[in-house]
């Protein structure tokens, strides 16, 4: 059973990448522009580089065989992408390939994502956790009911509002870039503390929509806790009530939390790359951002990829790993 | 017959879909400035250069007016119900898509169940936004009807997979069996049999797809992906931060589309909450 679960797991993994590149290919062949075109066009009014988009214009007519039959056309397309991970040109900055434009976003918008979760899953799953647990204060579970409703608005909203609030109202943290431009960058102490202040924003744009739901997840995964006969041995053996709830309650609840995270994970990635567009956070989200307002087509390709592939890849290992994690259902043949 | 035999019996129950009501009161105050906004400013207010840009807000502009001399008013009362038709449209498409292949997957099982279920998977799996830029980015978007219908070809897996599940539960009641026994055809039993007892589901499901292809389109129309005959509330933001509106103080042009958007999130999100209490009573409890 655990065997054909694998087994579909990662065909889906498979489909999915098939059928985004495929997209991909398919797209660019239909659309009424033609971006090569379209940039010898604004190449020849800027009266600048003609030399290099005479030669662009060679370089893709020969790339994509533009001569030869769509479907040799899309073998040569694959068979660049998926041997040589190779993206094409950069329209906006040729000679530089997609890949260079791309690759150094990405731990920038991989930090973010990290910093924001890691905020977000402790303050929710104990906010969460809490809201349930009888002993608490009711002030959890309001609170909890107020990050819910948080969660219900776009982080991108969310950081307009921060935006405003924290470097205009209130002017305490800077209000885009990664750091202050011409600082000096250096492994020490104000290099980091610039970094963080730089990245507060960002994060908390994301964290605050995030909490409600890694809260809304603990809390149903405690409730189905809460009646448990080792809740109640833990008590009649006299622990403390800290340790029954994070020893025994918390992390019996945590788990299934797993799942959760990775069927929200694409809604989250697309939320996160606009959040660093309002924030010219130097993330995928802003080189996303300067290849749709040049018209840089393939770096919008490239962008689009690689996010489908690495959510996709994301939550392929978060389900092969969920088994591992659940003695119950590694040994049980539950699914 | 009637649901509530006593007055105690309704206050019950409106407390019980309080989050229903809640939620229609929000959507309701995001609408007051597109309902009460004609007694103030003329519709044609929203054109370009109708008046003295960047005015603060004052009796004849109560939202002032904007960097190209458009009434802000007058903006919100087109692009909110613009964003909403794109909502309802993408919904509805969404819908009815998603719940007709959830039925077929469901009803008939086998191989068509096993390639549907793949085709939703896959489809779970790729960020709707994603596909969304790509498709934006190579064909502008021209009317509200086809940024609705080009949101709503990826918002309909979760419908299909909930509507899936409740069928396969559905199908082997007692009174579906009943049916089949004496006689009924696959027709009579999708529509007679089953789709009574699914439209709390598919309400709930309608709710959420509205909310996932308004988040989408906001989503595409801030990156300036937008259709390009009408304006809605996505894309006077985007406009609003083109034009540096936050760094030149004019906080009466961004701040008012932004505050309408969050209470319509935060409406469909009571509404649908309220909705599925009343789709899943075993709910209640928590």
């Amino acid at each position: 059973m655990l065997r054909s679960y694998v087994v579909k797991r990662i065909s889906i993994f498979f489909i999915t990448v098939f059928v985004a590149v495929t997209i991909n290919f398919i797209v660019i062949h239909i659309t009424p522009q033609n971006p090569v075109a379209v940039l010898m066009g604004r190449l020849a009014a800027r009266g600048a580089m003609v030399e290099n988009g005479a030669q662009l214009l060679k370089f893709y007519t020969e790339r994509f065989g533009l001569d030869q039959p769509l479907y040799v056309q899309y073998l040569m397309y694959l068979r660049n992408l998926l041997l040589h991970g190779d993206l094409g040109y950069s329209l906006a900055y040729f000679p530089a390939k997609v890949s260079a434009v791309v690759l150094p976003a990405i731990p920038w918008t991989l930090g973010l994502l990290f910093f924001a979760n890691l905020v977000a899953a402790i303050v929710g799953n104990i906010l969460g956790a809490l809201a349930v647990w009888g002993r608490a204060p009711r002030l959890f579970t309001w609170v909890t009911y107020g990050f819910m409703s948080l969660a219900a608005i776009p982080f991108y909203l969310l950081a307009l509002i921060l935006l405003y609030l924290f470097a205009f109202l209130w002017p305490v943290l800077p209000s885009s870039g990664a750091f202050t431009p011409g600082s000096s960058r250096a492994f020490d102490l104000a290099t980091s503390f610039e970094f963080i202040r730089h990245a507060t924003l960002p994060v908390l744009s994301v964290a605050l929509g995030l909490i409600g739901f890694w809260a809304l997840s603990m809390r149903g995964a405690m409730a189905s806790v809460m009646g448990e006969d080792y809740l109640t041995y833990a008590r009649v053996k006299g622990l403390r009530e800290p340790t029954i709830f994070f020893r025994y309650g918390m992390r019996n609840a945590m788990l299934p939390q797993v799942t959760a995270f990775a069927i929200d994970l694409g809604r989250l990635v697309s939320g996160q790359v606009l959040v660093e567009l309002i924030f010219s956070y130097p993330g995928l989200g802003l080189v996303l951002y300067n290849a749709l307002r040049t018209g840089d087509y393939f770096v919008i390709q490239g962008v689009v990829l690689f996010i489908i592939i690495s959510v996709a890849l994301a939550m392929l290992l978060l389900d092969l790993i969920y088994p591992l994690l659940d003695p119950r259902i590694r040994t049980a043949s539950a699914i | 017959m009637s649901f509530y035999a006593s007055s105690e019996g309704v206050a019950a129950a409106i407390n019980r879909h309080a989050t229903l009501w809640i939620g229609v009161l929000f959507l309701t105050i995001a609408l007051l400035p597109t309902i009460i906004g004609p007694l103030f400013v003329e519709p044609v207010q929203g054109e370009v250069l109708s008046d003295i840009p960047n005015l603060p807000p004052d009796l004849s502009h109560p939202f002032g007016t904007q960097s190209e001399g458009r009434d802000v008013l007058a903006v919100l009362m087109r692009g909110t119900p613009a964003t909403l038709a794109i909502g309802l449209i993408g919904g509805g498409v969404a819908l009815v898509i998603g719940s007709a292949l959830g039925f077929i997957a469901g009803f008939f099982g086998r191989r068509t169940d096993a390639i549907i279920s793949t085709v939703v998977d896959v489809g779970l799996t790729i960020p709707p936004l994603a596909i969304l830029i790509l498709i934006g980015a190579s064909f502008p978007v021209v009317s509200l009807l086809a940024m609705g219908i080009v949101v709503a070809t990826t918002a309909w897996m979760s419908s299909a997979r909930v509507i899936r599940a409740q069928v396969l539960s559905l199908k082997e009641r007692e009174y579906v069996r009943v049916a089949r026994l004496s006689g009924a055809g696959n027709f009579h039993i999708i529509f007679l049999e089953l789709m009574p007892n699914l439209i709390p589901f598919l309400a709930a499901n309608f709710v959420n797809a509205v909310t996932s292809t308004i988040l989408a389109s906001i989503g595409l129309e801030v990156l300036g992906l937008g259709p390009q005959q009408s304006r809605t509330l996505g894309s006077t933001i985007y406009e609003a931060m083109y034009h540096t509106a936050m760094w030149r103080g004019l906080w009466w042009w961004w701040l008012p589309p932004i505050v309408v958007l969050v209470l319509i999130f935060l409406g469909l999100f009571l509404i649908s909450i309220g909705l599925d209490r009343y789709a899943n009573p075993r709910l209640e409890r928590h």
